[in-house]
């Protein structure tokens, strides 16, 4: 049998929090027992270029880059960024941008890629406990809230799956 | 049961209603197991959750340099060095952050020098570099591998195939062939592991220093690891007196080269059987030798074929390649960057397939290595381009560009965000080599162009990498000073910041920001005899730093411009610094005074 494995590319602006959601979404899905890999490409995105952080999750990841064209999911952080990357989409794979998301309703506009993550979420099969937990983890004690409501606003703006 | 259906269940059960489960066809013996196994599951990923520090035992997700951090620390390293540089730099700060004892040094050379001393004591030392960064340690490796070791060496080089930050894409895998020294190519964050250990017992054993080769995709992949916990603790440093062994005078160096060879000759025919290369058994129509990340690549592309990896891939298993290659139809060699593997199987005389030219350059990846396996020489689509970086909008630097752009200055520029200074809509650099060189090449561009352009050159480069290598080209402006004079602009913004901020001589300040002692540029610039020292602050409103670089252009003198502001990102953290080193001061009113 062919392993399975999920892909996903996020992608953003230098400041935006691309690595972090990666880091975010690779910790839920090693904590729910997949085999996980996560890709980025760090030192001159520091200065304000483009980011993109892979994350591939399965019963066993081989290579930790998502080959062009075979992204199951292109979550994108700033408008800009949706048309450099389509590409990386395969065919009927989902495009999450910003504009799903009502950035009025986050208690904190920064938490942006952590709605994105819960927008993400509903179409993923990772419990939502778990990305509470990680949430918890890997952030300090007083983004909590302002992340779990932005999760939250993320998961409710994807219809139902 | 089979081991899907713990898996799956748990994919959507998430917390421990595991335990509340229906029956689902099954005996209830085998619903006990099954439950019990995804209860097992279940809690030893809370235990996880509980301990998410990089101790030991529990599965962790590691970047490659994180793991070869925490196996450094398994090994017992007494002290890591380095110089900060992507890929490579989250090595010793992930290192010192777990407690060990990781130094930044001024540069490269220095870093891999120190640790020769640790082993040359008896400890185990770890120098951790760029590509780069070991041309400028290249000096010691060559004869530290004449010389040999007592304790532990590890030279860990982190190459950047497809250059996503340095300025050329060497393959450092010539350089264990040219200085004759081991070297093993981790493939995922279990194997950088793994192989740093492994890495620290060649070492001792056969008492060399060893290279560990690193790519981006392995530094900075983000990959599952189980630490196998502690290791031995390696032997006690202690002076061991080898005055021939260590002394390299050519009476002495002679049969110290003939040693190495010797040793050579040995490691080659332990890597024969050694377990650090393994074999991925296909269906022998084709067959692939690979390592690092390459052999995860090809994996993917072909999960038919029968694969070599080769952990430890200097001195090759030549032996083991050859019986691999008569088991197979087809034998392909997949590897980044240039030919290595695929000369030593032709040298070998192994019948064996390389790649097309066009994929010498920048990474592989899945479907590259496809393309090669199926002979695609065709164009490859050109990804859209990406946003560039640029420097920061409050960044002091754009106004020094600006100025240097406005006079129309020949700007010979070095390594760091300032090299940005090259972009739109500045423009405002002419060359861009290597650590250092923007103070030779602005003195031999001053030397040789005519007058009227020769007064308009200036050297730019960053504090930490004038301390880096600035300062050799700094005594020879002195020495060898050209007719029209020199300005030296340095960019002094208290940090290392193009590869996180890093702390260096010049802030005083040691890896883990704690006080020590610090080299003034200066004072230096002063003490080495430079008639025209100025220090400015760059900011908006101000025209001194331009009026200052009038003033130098013009006296066709000796200067050195110190444009000094702390970069806008480390402000907030140097103030705490500041303020916590104040505290203490005033705790302790008789503590000796700073430097």
């Amino acid at each position: 049998m062919r392993p399975q494995v999920t892909n996903v590319v996020v992608a953003g602006i230098g400041g935006q929090g691309v690595l972090k959601a990666t880091d975010v979404l690779a910790a839920v899905a090693l904590r729910v027992g997949y085999d996980v890999k996560k890709s980025e490409i760090k030192g001159m995105s520091q200065r304000g270029g483009s980011v993109t952080g892979d994350v591939r999750f399965g019963d066993e990841v081989l290579s930790p880059m998502v080959p062009v064209g075979e992204a199951d999911y292109l979550v994108v952080l700033d408008p800009t960024q949706v048309e450099p990357h389509r590409h990386i989409l395969r065919p009927g794979g989902v495009l999450l941008t910003p504009d799903a998301i009502d950035q009025d309703k986050l208690t904190n506009r920064k938490s942006l890629n952590v709605a994105m993550l819960g927008a993400l979420s509903a179409h993923l099969p990772l419990p939502e406990s778990d990305w509470l937990g990680v949430l918890k983890e890997q952030f300090p004690v007083g983004f909590f809230e302002a992340n779990r409501q932005a999760l939250s606003v993320g998961r409710q703006s994807q219809p139902p799956v | 049961m089979n081991v899907d259906d713990w898996r799956l269940s748990l994919r959507f059960a998430g917390a421990c209603p595991k335990l509340r489960e229906p029956f689902k066809g099954e005996t209830t013996g085998q619903r006990n197991l099954r439950l019990a196994l995804g209860a097992w599951i279940w809690w030893s990923q809370k235990a996880l959750s509980l301990a998410p520090s990089m101790s030991g035992g529990e599965q962790q997700l590691l970047s490659g340099n994180e793991a070869i951090a925490l196996a450094a620390l398994h090994s017992g390293v007494v002290l890591g060095a380095g110089y900060p540089g992507t890929p490579s730099t989250e090595i010793l700060e992930a290192f010192a952050e777990l407690g060990g004892r990781g130094q930044w040094s001024p540069n490269e050379k220095v870093a891999l020098e120190v640790v020769l001393g640790v082993a040359f004591g008896g400890g185990r030392g770890m120098a951790t570099m760029k590509h780069v960064g070991l041309n400028v340690a290249a000096d010691p490796l060559f004869t530290a591998a004449y010389t040999g070791v007592s304790g532990g060496l590890v030279v860990v080089s982190a190459d950047d195939p497809g250059m996503a930050s340095s300025q050329n894409e060497q393959d450092n895998r010539h350089y264990a062939v040219a200085a004759g020294v081991p070297m093993l190519e981790p493939a995922s964050s279990q194997e950088a592991y793994d192989l740093t250990t492994a890495a620290f017992e060649i070492s001792e054993r056969w008492r060399l220093p060893v290279l560990l080769r690193l790519t981006t995709r392995v530094s900075h992949s983000k990959t599952v690891v189980t630490p196998r916990g502690s290791i031995r603790p390696p032997r006690a440093p202690t002076f061991e007196r080898d005055i021939r062994g260590r002394v390299m005078i050519p009476a002495y160096a002679r049969p110290a080269h003939r040693r190495l060879r010797k040793k050579l000759e040995e490691i080659q025919e332990w890597n024969e059987t050694c377990q650090l290369n393994h074999i991925v058994r296909g269906n022998g129509a084709l067959g692939i030798i690979t390592s690092g990340i390459s052999f995860m690549h090809a994996r993917e592309a072909a999960p038919e074929a029968s694969i070599l990896k080769l952990g430890l891939t200097y001195p090759l298993p030549v032996r083991r390649m050859s019986e691999f290659a008569r088991g197979v139809s087809r034998l392909v060699v997949i590897e980044e960057g240039d030919p290595y593997l695929f000369e030593a199987c032709r040298a070998a005389g192994l019948n064996v397939e390389g790649k097309p030219e066009m994929y010498r350059f920048g990474e592989l990846s899945v479907p590259r290595v496809r393309r090669i396996l199926n002979h695609d020489t065709s164009p490859e689509p050109t990804p859209p381009p990406g946003r560039p970086p640029q420097l920061c909008d409050g960044c002091q630097y754009r106004q020094v560009f600006e100025v240097l752009k406005k006079k129309d200055c020949v700007v010979a520029g070095d390594i760091g965000c300032y090299t940005l200074g090259v972009l739109p809509p500045f423009e405002a650099m002419d060359s861009c080599v290597c650590m250092g060189a923007s103070v030779g090449v602005g003195l031999g561009l001053r030397h040789a162009l005519p007058p009227d352009q020769a007064r308009r050159v200036v050297s730019v480069i960053g504090d930490s990498t004038f301390v880096h290598s600035g300062i050799t080209g700094l005594v020879e402006m002195v020495y060898n000073p050209p007719r029209q004079g020199h300005v030296l602009i340095i960019l002094d913004n208290l940090t290392t910041a193009m590869t996180g901020h890093q702390e260096h001589p010049g802030t005083g300040r040691t890896l883990k920001h704690q006080p020590t002692g610090r080299v003034a540029l200066e004072e230096l610039a002063r003490s080495l005899g430079v008639p025209r020292v100025h220090v400015v602050e760059p900011r908006a409103g101000s025209d001194e730093f331009e009026l200052v670089l009038n003033q130098c252009l013009a006296s066709e003198q000796l200067c050195v411009i110190i444009a000094r502001r702390p970069c806008l990102m480390i402000v907030k953290r140097l103030k705490e610094l500041e303020r916590s080193e104040c505290d203490k001061k005033e705790n302790q009113p008789h503590a000796a005074t700073s430097h």
